[in-house]
């Protein structure tokens, strides 16, 4: 199959099987790769009501058509699961080399099913496949790990690890590759530590060949041409992400201790061009990206290594816990990349904690005698290895924010910013209804990938609540997965302005399968509506009540900033939902209905 | 004339590489489409390209490429005479006559590491300046001149 690895390999941890089959075609066409294979394995294997932490969750880690070639930034890998932290569908990405390297094994898709008794490790080059013994790699960090094993196998192997939080079950663990890039959000991590895999080691030497290969070379010349001639070209590949900071605080987007307002007094301390001064070392990019955000730093103050920080990084472990020091925010980046947990969780996990300890919700006793107040760098480091080692009040934060607050209770349910379970990532919505909307309606939980659609709200006015807000999301929500799906960045299009359009010609040639940019996102918005079926069947009475809007943004005006004094309604975010809900063909509950599944050809797949 | 990269501008992210092989790797013969009796491209694949990147990370965290200076030493070690230099001022590894893998002389005294071998191929091959690597680098790390 053209474009492909053309295998997908199953691994099961209890038995120590490994098997593997010929990727169907079908699947191919119905859901592309990446997300949408990650989705169809885990609608149709995983058994209805599976602990997400047990040997029936299987984890699914997938690249896609595109990764692996030179169409820019094709380094995209998904790892899709049931997660620990929402109890719904779980997508995390990750760049790096991994996803490219797993295709010249000659793989798509690698199932991970079952539960090891002992540490184990995969060990993948090309057709020799093997599980082996871990033992003594548990216990060590996560970018530890990668260097112990490049030691033992070869620079040449791309390899995935968890750290002690993923050991712990955190239920926001995350899965790290490449000294520095992580598959963040939902939990994956903890799922891969849940099955005892310490870790994945892949070498391919294998290619991958193209249908058209003159055809493919000449679209993907274009593209990278493009993408050099971007006219945003030279500040993204200065800044990277952090680039974005300094806007985001002028349109008091900026989280800001636990979301009480959009504007950071010591902003300029985190902003692009302060981060890039004085700890960014190298420009680390993704397999082919002409516009590496990944910026490689090091801290003197602390005498670390990190990746990034990034800009969700820089709000959610900086501004939303008080910290003004950029190097303050890589040292917490590294502990969390190190010890195996989001940063963006983690951080929302603390900056619910220090809004809980400063409103007097919690006291010290609470938080093993530690002085939470906002600002206080100290705390922030203790509580990042607090949780990723469950000791003491990390026990509890590693349950993630709603869990914590419906323990602690007297109003603390209000502070947790987060939707479906997972806290929300590093934009401010007091008043921004599309990308409130974005959050309330998004996958996964409350994750901004999705839909960035806070310029949408900026450009067109964030006072109007408007039907083109929700159908601005839904195309976002439509478009930029439809990357996860290829295995591909969308940051080339967001960023440098690649135009989407030349995707599907590429992917034709790659392929040797005719789709138009059309039909590309009918598959996009077939698997989103697969996602939400996987929602309405796990978890019981799921309905509209789970795109519910943080209490942050509703109930508490912001502090100060662009929107002072500002919130949105709850009557004016169910409006949004309404909305969202007709356009997208869905009933007022948010299923989708029948109609609209037989229109993706979803029918066989409906829970109800 | 050769390929020139500067180690401090690169990011590691491989599109020379992959690139590199899409143009000029492919079976039987390993060279540009247009010096192929068909005209033929080749795979995506980085294990098949004609220059390197040496990741050193997590500390001192820096790249370092790799490429052929078109020195020669390869064509003065070669027992079959086989490594020719073509009007480009690249020295080019006659695939037809290459003794193969049981000799590579020419790869060990190659002191920047670039000739390069793969299960799939009989004969090693080198950089032959086509310049696409150049191309595809979106941080300005390669030139020819």
């Amino acid at each position: 199959m053209y474009g492909y690895g053309g295998k997908i390999l199953r691994v099961n941890l209890t038995t120590g099987a490994i098997t593997a089959f010929p990727t169907p075609e079908n699947l191919a066409r119905d859901f592309l790769g990446g997300r949408g294979f990650g989705i169809y394995y885990l609608y149709t294997e995983v058994p209805k009501g599976a602990d997400p932490l047990g040997p029936a969750n299987k984890l699914i880690a997938s690249s896609g058509p595109l990764s692996g070639t030179p169409v820019p930034g094709a380094g995209k890998m998904d790892w899709t699961c049931k997660s620990p932290l929402t109890g719904g569908y779980a997508s995390a990405s990750v760049g790096g080399m991994l996803t490219a390297e797993l295709k010249y094994a000659g793989y798509d898709s690698i199932i991970l099913e079952g539960q090891a008794e002992k540490p184990v490790y995969l060990f993948m080059e090309d057709d020799r496949v093997e599980l082996r013994d871990a033992s003594h790699l548990w216990g060590l960090g996560a970018i530890t790990t990668e260097v112990r094993l490049k030691q033992e196998l070869g620079e040449e192997f791309q390899i995935a690890t968890i750290g002690p939080g993923g050991e712990n079950l955190v239920r926001y663990a995350c899965i790290h590759h490449d000294f520095g890039r992580q598959a963040g959000r939902g939990g994956v991590g903890a799922v891969m530590g849940s099955k005892r895999l310490k870790a994945i080691a892949v070498r391919g030497t294998g290619g991958i060949q193209a249908a058209d290969p003159k055809g493919f070379y000449q679209a993907a010349r274009k593209m990278i041409k493009a993408c050099k001639e971007s006219e945003g070209l030279k500040a993204w590949q200065r800044y990277g992400t952090p680039m974005v900071v300094s806007w985001v605080q002028e349109v008091g987007a900026l989280p800001t201790r636990n979301f009480s307002t959009g504007a950071f007094e010591e902003a300029p301390n985190l902003y692009g061009e302060a981060m890039r001064q004085k700890i960014v070392i190298t420009d680390k990019g993704c397999f082919g990206c002409p516009s590496p955000c990944g910026k490689y730093s090091y801290t003197r103050r602390h005498g670390v290594y990190v990746e990034g920080p990034e800009y969700e990084t820089i709000g959610m472990l900086g501004s939303d816990v008080g910290l003004g020091d950029i190097e303050d925010v890589a040292y917490a980046n590294y502990l969390a990349d190190e010890l195996g947990v989001d940063t963006i969780s983690v951080g929302g996990v603390i900056a619910f904690t220090m809004d809980c300890f400063e409103r007097g919700i919690i006291g010290p006793q609470d938080v093993d005698g530690l002085d939470c107040r906002f600002g206080n760098r100290e705390a922030v480091f203790t509580l990042i290895q607090k949780i990723a080692r469950r000791e003491g009040v990390g026990n509890l934060l590693a349950e993630g924010s709603k869990r914590a607050a419906q323990a602690w209770g007297k109003g603390a349910e209000d502070l947790a910013v987060q939707v479906k379970g997972m806290e929300v990532s590093a934009y401010e919505c007091h008043r921004a209804p599309s990308m409130l909307l974005a959050y309330m309606t998004c996958d996964v939980g409350a994750h901004h990938n999705r839909a960035w659609a806070i310029t949408y709200d900026i450009q067109t006015g964030r006072d109007t609540i408007t039907p083109d807000k929700a159908a601005r999301v839904i195309f976002l929500q439509h478009i930029r997965p439809l990357f996860d799906a290829l295995g591909a960045c969308r940051l080339q299009w967001v960023e440098l302005g690649l135009d989407y359009n030349l995707y599907a010609p590429a992917l034709q040639a790659l392929t040797g399968v005719e789709r138009s940019t059309e039909d590309l996102l009918r598959i996009s918005e077939r698997i989103w509506n697969l996602t939400r079926l996987y929602w309405i069947r796990e978890v019981e009475g799921f309905g509209r009540a789970w795109d519910a809007p943080p209490p942050k943004f509703t109930k508490f005006p912001a502090e100060s900033g662009p929107t002072k004094g500002q919130l949105t309604t709850w009557e004016e975010a169910q409006s949004l939902l309404d909305m969202y809900y007709a356009q997208r063909g869905w009933d007022a509950n948010g299923f989708p209905t029948k109609a609209k599944l037989e229109e993706l050809g979803l029918t066989e797949f409906a829970p109800y | 004339m050769y390929l020139h990269a500067d180690s401090n501008k690169c990011s590691g992210c491989r599109a020379c590489l992959v690139t590199c092989s899409l143009y000029n790797a492919g079976k039987p013969h390993w060279g540009k489409p247009s010096d192929r009796p068909d005209g033929s491209y080749g795979e995506n694949n980085p294990k098949k390209a004609a220059l390197s990147i040496i990741p050193l990370f997590p500390a001192p965290g820096v790249f370092k490429v790799r490429t052929c200076t078109q020195c020669g030493e390869c064509a003065k070690v070669c027992p079959a005479d086989c490594i020719v230099q073509t009007a480009s001022g690249a020295y080019f590894i006659d695939q037809a006559r290459c003794l193969g893998k049981d000799c590579l002389k020419c790869a060990e005294v190659c002191p920047e590491e670039v000739i390069f071998t793969h299960e799939d191929y009989a004969a090693p091959w080198k950089c032959n300046l086509c310049g696409q690597c150049v191309q595809a680098c979106g941080m300005d790390v390669l030139s020819i001149y």
